[in-house]
């Protein structure tokens, strides 16, 4: 096997130094009616030509030739080519978690850029160095309002993600918590009045997302009000975080009442592949006084015995491998080389550079939502202003949608697979990497 | 020359914080616009949400910042570099050709929500790997949304918890072994339960004495790694399966060590009812400098109707698709379709292997750890006498007659070029140094390793000092932990002037 240096000779030359007179000795004490006794069932080995030839076949199969307008937290954007260079540097990739500072002050110090970033981007004091994905880390900023609070009950706006919210019932479910919903209004805004009615002192949290699912900005600041009013907690999720290239984050107010509490998202949009859904990289960011209360893992900055500064794992008295059962958080293996990839991305973007894009997908977005309004019969729902995504319910969806696909243009997500009441609706996402082109030609299937 | 002087001089070994580096106006991306009609942004955008700049994010140029990132590779440990003996965490070779697969264009740029008839081939990867997976593991199903081990674990024991519930009683407690990973614990509360902790006997193994003891009928299962983290094979494991299965309760199983076992024995054939893999250490996905991973979940077909949905099927003509309609599902873990850079990757390496490879790689682990524990026995004190597989733990026991502590050996460990083995766990033995050199070393590098241990302990008696002020070597010495928790800064701000945001 070719990645195995061991040839026969060494095998036998090893064996014969520790006493043993077969690899199979080596396994007495797996009891032989335990061992399996037969090869595995598997398919046979493959040379790397032949495996690349499966997998290109495998690939091809995936239509990539479509145009997608498809969005909902996952994200098209472009990737400068540095990203992929630079994470694919075996010093970064082939590393593992720096538990050994001397020796992983690359990855310590790039992780702590991360967190900086995204305390930057949320206006919050500290940011975590990632959780698996947005999902999870929506579910574990609802774990931590709990903790926080001592409380049990969440208002969650029916406007965060689904399955964003699918897996926050999951993790609350079995913990004795429960997840209520909030209704949207016409503009596409959380239901302010139906928020207002519902806060009490049990609420641990309101949840919301912003941008929306339906793409439309929440007013987050005014949202946190009623829930500070309450002694209840505002966690906002991010899932497009190039948004924040032009819109306030949830924490940048000096007005501590209408500040969010938890901020999470996912920051795939900066340099990290769509790849199917996955790897993404998720973050949570909060106050300077609950550092303590953060799941997963937190670079620190220090000194070593020189004096010289240095970067190293800190407040690990949170995680699970000193407070085990205790811990803020199982995770231990987290996204590093993904958090790395925004890194690279943000450094490259600048703020200059992330102003261009953000305000490219905010303009496209809009124009290519005016022109659905002027030239097509569909009808454009909510009338909140958004970042790159916006909903439209298509006149005769059956045949809009078969006659785009059929052009090879798949025009967005329809929403009844998650909202009965939006039947017909599609949810469009148009970004910087769509070209005029792409535009003329979902709006010429559209119109047809 | 001392390491300040070292630090002070070299540019290469002072790379200051991306934020402390450019200078306005530079630029390392340009957008150039579209060409289509705009408008005001405050026609689209109300005003007082939109910021007006984003304070302290630097301006570099595309050259700087591949040079600041070059910089930082510059002082990390990596497999490619050397021998990364890390003890649970199977540090093996990453095969190049899997990067090159992930990344294949039908792969990476694929998004998530298109139709089921324009991913065929992702799904196609998905549930070739599932059925890889069930087969080496001897389960029946398998769900491969987990993002890792312990997102895996958490996914198990929840179904656990579905599994009684759906008996009619979610049962209270979770037995977990003193020597399993924090991890274990830490899920077993998430999901709900309390984590009842089993101790170990003087062989390292499970104690069926104790077990017997808190076994009761709020038991709703037992979380066993196997070989555990010692590297034992917990040999009674069909015995306390059995005994589990007596009392209604579910065996779990931390399969984070399979890598001791690939084509030898299956948790399948010993009474598993659930377990999670690691396909970053296993199967050979990159660690990425502390993730991403992936901890598929595979169950045995009575816990199968509560796996998250969805699942795949394959259809009667072999195409696959996703089936939502689970209705005693536990539900959704995570956004999508899982780590699917990783699962591509993962049966790359599965199919480069076939049965046989497998097979060699994990008896080559096993092999080479044998190999590292009879020539370190005698310099360093075995914590358990029994035979173990793919690692092998030790104490700094002798070492410490000397003063000189585990941790003193990992950093003196790194100026003779090694990244050092997981130390200070499992906490059943004081002490730990936890080895596991993988398949992938070749004997001369497991015998300059050694070679390497073997100095160490003669310095710990006739140099003492000199180890516990190791490393000598690197960039920068050892970091004073306590101090950086106890006033911890977390971020960079800017130096006075207003604060950042
Ligand atoms: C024995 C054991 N169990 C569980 C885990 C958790 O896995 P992960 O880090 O992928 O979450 C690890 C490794 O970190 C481990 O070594």
């Amino acid at each position: 096997m070719r990645y195995i240096p061991a040839s026969d000779a060494d095998r036998r030359a090893m064996l014969s130094e520790i006493g043993k007179n077969s690899v199979r000795q080596l396994f007495d004490s797996i009891p032989d009616t335990l061992q399996l006794g037969r090869p595995l069932d598997i398919p046979h080995a493959r040379d790397e030509w032949s495996l690349l030839e499966y997998f290109e076949r495998l690939a091809g199969l995936n239509r990539r030739h479509a145009v997608s307008f498809l969005g909902a937290g996952v994200y098209p954007h472009r990737i400068p080519a540095i990203v992929d260079d630079l994470v694919s540097r075996s010093e970064f990739y082939t590393a593992y978690t720096p538990y050994q500072p001397e020796i992983a002050q690359g990855t310590l110090q790039a992780i702590f850029e991360f967190q900086t970033y995204m305390a930057q981007l949320t206006g919050m004091d500290a940011a975590n160095a990632s959780l698996y994905d947005g999902s999870t880390a929506l579910a574990e900023g609802v774990l931590m309002a709990h903790r926080i609070t001592g409380r049990k009950r969440f208002l969650c706006a029916r406007s965060v993600h689904p399955e964003y919210r699918m897996v926050v019932e999951t993790y609350s479910k079995r913990l004795g918590l429960s997840l209520e919903t909030v209704g949207f209004l016409d503009n596409g805004r959380v239901d302010t009045e139906d928020l207002g009615g519902r806060v009490d002192d049990d609420v641990a949290a309101v949840v919301v997302q912003s941008p929306n699912v339906f793409g439309t900005i929440e007013d987050t600041f005014a949202l946190a009000e009623p829930a500070h009013r309450h002694g209840a907690l505002l966690v906002v999720n991010i899932a497009e975080a190039a948004s924040l290239g032009v819109l306030k984050g949830p924490g940048m107010t000096d007005t501590a009442s209408r500040r969010a509490d938890i901020v999470v998202g996912e920051a795939q949009s900066f340099g990290v592949p769509m790849s199917f859904g996955g790897p993404h990289v998720g973050f949570v960011a909060t106050g300077r006084e609950r550092v303590r209360q953060l799941p997963g893992r937190l670079v620190g900055e220090g000194r070593d015995r020189d004096g010289n500064r240095a970067f190293v794992l800190t407040l690990a008295a949170r995680e699970q491998h000193i407070r085990r059962e205790k811990a803020t958080s199982n995770i231990c293996t987290n996204q590093s080389l993904c958090a790395l990839m925004s890194t690279i991305h943000l450094a490259a973007l600048g703020p200059a550079g992330l102003r261009d894009l953000a305000l490219e997908n905010v303009q496209k977005a809009a124009y290519v939502r005016r022109r659905i309004a002027s030239e097509t019969p569909h009808r454009i729902l909510f009338d909140g202003a958004r970042f790159n995504e916006f909903v439209v319910r298509l006149d005769d969806f059956e045949g809009t949608w078969e006659r785009l696909l059929a052009e090879g243009v798949v025009a967005g997500l329809p929403l009844v697979r998650w909202f009965p009441e939006l039947e017909d609706a599609l949810l469009v996402c148009v970004t910087e990497q769509h070209s005029m082109e792409h535009v003329d030609r979902l709006l010429k299937g559209l119109a047809a | 020359m001392t390491r300040r002087d070292r630090v002070a001089r070299h540019a290469s070994l002072n790379e200051r914080l991306v934020f402390e580096k450019g200078s306005p106006g530079r630029r390392g991306s340009d957008l150039s616009a579209a060409d289509f009609p705009r408008r005001e942004l405050s026609e689209l955008i109300d005003d007082e949400l939109v910021r007006d700049s984003i304070d302290g994010m630097p301006s570099l140029a595309e050259s700087e910042v591949v040079r600041h990132f070059t910089r930082l590779s510059d002082w990390n440990y990596h497999v490619d570099l050397g021998l990364y003996p890390l003890g649970s965490c199977t540090m093996k070779y990453n095969p190049k050709v899997n990067e090159k697969i992930a990344r294949m264009d039908g792969f990476a740029d694929l998004h998530p929500y298109l139709p089921e008839s324009l991913v065929q081939g992702a799904l196609e990867v998905q549930k070739r790997l599932e059925e890889c997976l069930a087969e080496i593991t001897g389960m029946d199903r398998v769900t491969l949304q987990p993002a890792a081990g312990a997102h895996g674990e958490l996914t198990g024991l929840m179904m656990v918890r579905a599994y009684h519930e759906s008996r009619g009683r979610g049962r209270r407690s979770i037995l977990v072994p003193d020597s399993a990973h924090g991890t274990n614990p830490a899920s077993a509360r998430i999901a709900g339960y309390e984590a009842v902790h089993v101790p170990s006997n003087a062989k390292g193994t499970l104690d069926l004495d104790a077990l017997d003891r808190l076994t009761n009928p709020d038991v709703a299962g037992i979380m066993v790694t196997n070989p555990n983290t010692l590297g034992i094979f917990e040999g009674e494991i069909a015995r306390i399966a059995e005994r589990m299965h007596a009392i209604g309760a579910l065996v779990y199983m931390d399969g984070a060590n399979m890598n001791a076992m690939m084509g030898v024995a299956r948790p399948g054939d010993f009474g598993v009812d659930v377990l999670h893999l690691n396909l970053h250490k296993t199967f050979s996905t990159p660690h990425g400098g502390g993730g991403p991973g992936a901890g598929p979940v595979a169950v045995k077909d009575a816990l199968a109707p509560f796996l998250p949905a969805p699942l795949i099927e394959r259809d009667g003509d072999g195409r696959c698709r996703l089936d939502d309609e689970r209705p005693e599902s536990i539900g959704r873990v995570k956004a999508f379709h899982g780590q699917f850079g990783m699962h591509s990757r993962a049966l790359a390496y599965i199919l480069a292997c076939g049965p046989n490879g497998l097979r060699e790689a994990s008896e080559t682990a096993v092999l080479n750890a044998a190999y590292v524990r009879s020539k370190l026995e005698g310099a360093y004190h075995l914590a358990y006498g029994a035979p173990t597989l793919h690692e092998v733990v030790f104490s700094d026991r002798f070492q410490a007659a000397h003063g000189v502590h585990v941790m003193d050996i990992a950093k003196r460990l790194i100026d003779y070029g090694f990244h050092p083995p997981t130390i200070a766990f499992p906490l059943v033995v004081r002490g730990a140094i936890m080895i596991e050199p993988t398949e992938t070393e070749s004997r001369e590098e497991l015998d300059a390793f050694i070679d390497a241990m073997l100095k160490i302990a003669r310095e710990c008696e006739t140099d003492p000092d000199r180890v516990r002020s190791a490393p000598h070597t690197t960039r920068v010495g050892r970091v004073d932990e306590a101090e950086a928790a106890r006033k911890p800064v977390l971020r960079w701000r800017p130096p006075a002037g207003p604060a950042a945001n």
